[in-house]
């Protein structure tokens, strides 16, 4: 166990009778990292992350948990770690804080501190008027809140998120990404699952695309744009100008221009160009409506990726609708 | 390999919140209203003839227990029906109402082991049984106090609270068997159809099957008394796979000391006497006697209790968690 990991999984492997759920999968999470489980439903994502808990049996592997064996000591595991289940559940005739108060219970908090820390809970995620109120009549996005609040009440080093975002409209999900943005600055390392590859795009440091139990592609968003999408960065300009196309084409780096509508030209090229496309319009007294670079996206990396292995994208398809 | 820590760890928690549950639910204050309303009517019309027929008996206050009004059942066969159906109606959603609230992954997440989640919800199941019994007894020696006008004996009372532990013995293996079912069936209403079919099968079909069944494995002839006993063992035998029958025999021989076999009430059903060798017909059983004759039967509740705890606690260590 180094100092900077907070999981490492070497060889992770689950299966079901014949069915190999996970095959042999190695990652490691680092401390104050967002760490994303990415890829469609039945991908073993959910698994992976039940054998980090000890709430499965690990067929092969190894895996440690804050140095800890999940297997062997899974009440040291589970106490540092929160976890929040795939469309978690609450108890709908308790209200939200006597919810929070059952688990701060079990977890072992004294009366007077676990009054404090469900308080501090409720307010960070914003229920701090739902205290009262019974779960049954909360929403969806107020029970992953809710289950958010839980983790930060046990003061976890570790936030397992299970599909936090499924079934979220946009304005719930922005809360929850913003939620979880605020573990990381609390130095709370995060490790969650989603079959949505764009909404958490934004939150992740690193991912991990995950394709029939094996690890397929990893490393961050912008790594992966360059291993899978050649290297390349693109350049949206929106300028107006007779013969910029041809002038922005002579600029060293760029190797191609592409007219994408009128006045908008799309360049490609080796390094970020934009300073001297910039002085290019200036140059020739045209007006500069937009310059923009363009992130790579996860899903044109897993598209491209997938374009490369035919089979692998079938069943990658075949998954995705199962997810819608 | 040695786990870490307690199994027990967060036990007393889980079942404090279960019984909370239990205490303050709309169905549980239904069942006690059921059970309560009809023991305490039974008690009454019992309590009218055993003042008309028995001024003498030694052990009045036990009749409260046994003795019924014309054409209704006595206190102990209505326990022997109704409190099976209580302890299906509090056990038969225990563990899968977890996974269909989605409630079990988030609580096993917590630093405590499946064992005290599945302990803390049987003994909270008990425990709510057991206030329940507990207080219907109180009620049931209180009428007894204020209608006969005179205390119970020290033996008396000794042999009702036997029957109460017992009854809670009872109770037990029931609830041993709807926690069974509601960790093997994955929907609450077919783990309670199959409860209650279960419990009708064995209360009402049982008793009249059985007889029939044993049949096939004695001679029709029976010449002595010898051959008479061991065709009524074979009987018992098979009316004990129905916990309702056993505990009819224990409360049976313990409520009524003159009772000196299990045995002795087929016997007086087919118009015959058991005779000891030394002893002297219809004198009352030593207390520890009559324990002593029900003891095998006590034993055998409380090991059928535990065997079916210990299956739903086997089966619900190996299922996944997930839904």
């Amino acid at each position: 166990m180094s100092e900077t990991n907070v999981i490492e999984a070497k060889g992770l492997t689950k299966t079901y009778g014949g069915a190999t759920a996970v095959d042999h999968v190695t990652f490691t999470v680092g401390r104050g990292e967002i760490f994303g489980l990415l890829g469609p439903n039945g991908a073993g994502k959910t698994t992976t992350i039940l054998m980090l808990l000890g709430l499965t049996e690990i067929s092969s592997g190894e895996v440690s948990v804050l140095g800890f064996d999940p297997a062997r000591e899974p009440l040291s595991v589970k106490r540092r770690v929160g976890y929040l289940p795939d469309t978690v559940g609450f108890y709908d005739q308790l209200t939200a804080a006597d919810n929070l108060r059952y688990t701060a219970r079990l977890i072992g908090f004294r009366s007077r501190e676990r009054e404090m820390r469900i308080t501090a809970a409720l307010d960070q995620v914003g229920l701090q008027e739902f205290a009262d109120k019974y779960v049954g009549t909360f929403s969806r996005g107020m029970r992953q809140r809710l289950g958010l609040a839980e983790i930060l009440m046990k003061g976890a080093q570790i936030a397992i998120l299970d599909e936090p975002t499924s079934g979220l409209d946009p304005h719930a999900t922005a809360e929850l990404l913003a939620i979880i943005r605020g573990f990381k600055s609390e130095g709370v390392s995060v490790l969650l699952s989603s079959h949505l590859l764009e909404r958490v795009q934004s939150v992740c440091d690193r991912v991990a695309l995950f394709s029939n139990g094996r690890i397929a592609l990893m490393g961050s968003v912008a790594e992966l744009g360059r291993e899978v999408l050649g290297g390349g960065y693109v350049v949206d300009i929106e300028a107006d100008g007779a013969g910029l196309a041809e002038r922005l084409a002579l600029i060293p780096g760029v190797s191609g221009v592409e007219k994408i509508g009128i006045g908008k030209l799309r360049l490609h090229a080796d390094r970020d160009v934009r300073p001297e496309a910039a002085a290019e319009v200036v140059a020739m007294h045209g007006r500069l409506k937009y310059l923009g670079i363009q992130e790579p996206s996860l899903d044109a990396i897993y598209t491209r990726y997938f374009a490369t292995r035919p089979d692998e994208e079938m069943a990658m398809r075949e998954g995705a609708r199962h997810a819608a | 390999m040695r786990r870490e820590g307690s199994a027990f760890q967060g036990l007393g928690v889980v079942m404090l919140k279960e019984l909370a549950d239990h205490l303050t639910g709309i169905r549980m204050i239904v069942l006690e209203w059921l059970v309560v309303l009809m023991a305490l009517g039974v008690v009454y019309t019992g309590i009218q003839q055993i003042r008309e027929v028995s001024a003498e008996d030694p052990f009045l206050f036990l009749r409260l227990f046994t003795r019924s009004g014309e054409g209704l059942p006595s206190f102990v066969s209505v326990l022997s029906f109704l409190v099976p159906l209580v302890a299906i109606g509090i056990g038969f959603d225990l563990v899968n109402s977890e996974r269909n609230q989605r409630t079990l992954s988030r609580i096993l997440s917590q630093p405590i082991y499946r064992d005290a989640l599945l302990f803390g919800k049987f003994l909270a199941g008990l425990l709510t049984m057991t206030i329940m019994l507990v207080a219907l007894w109180l009620m049931v020696i209180g009428l007894g106090i204020l209608t006969l006008g005179l205390p119970p004996g020290a033996e008396e009372v000794a042999r009702a609270v036997a029957m109460l532990i017992v009854t809670i013995v009872y109770a037990g293996v029931w609830l041993a068997l709807a926690l069974l079912f509601s960790i093997v069936f994955r929907s609450g209403a077919t783990a309670a159809l199959v409860a209650l079919g279960l419990w009708l099968f064995l209360t009402i079909l049982w008793p009249l099957l059985s007889p029939y069944l044993a049949a096939v494995f004695v001679s029709d002839t029976v010449t002595t008394p010898a051959e008479l006993l061991s065709h009524l063992g074979v009987l018992q035998a098979f009316a004990r796979l129905s916990p309702g029958a056993l505990f009819g025999e224990i409360v049976g021989v313990l409520l009524d000391p003159t009772v000196r076999s299990t045995q002795q009430p087929l016997l007086a059903s087919l118009g015959l006497a058991l005779v000891q060798p030394g002893a002297i017909p219809g004198a009352p059983l030593p207390l520890l006697q009559s324990f002593e004759v029900v003891w095998p039967q006590t034993v055998g509740m409380v090991a059928s209790a535990i065997l079916l705890f210990v299956i739903g606690y086997v089966i619900f260590q190996r299922q996944e968690v997930r839904a």
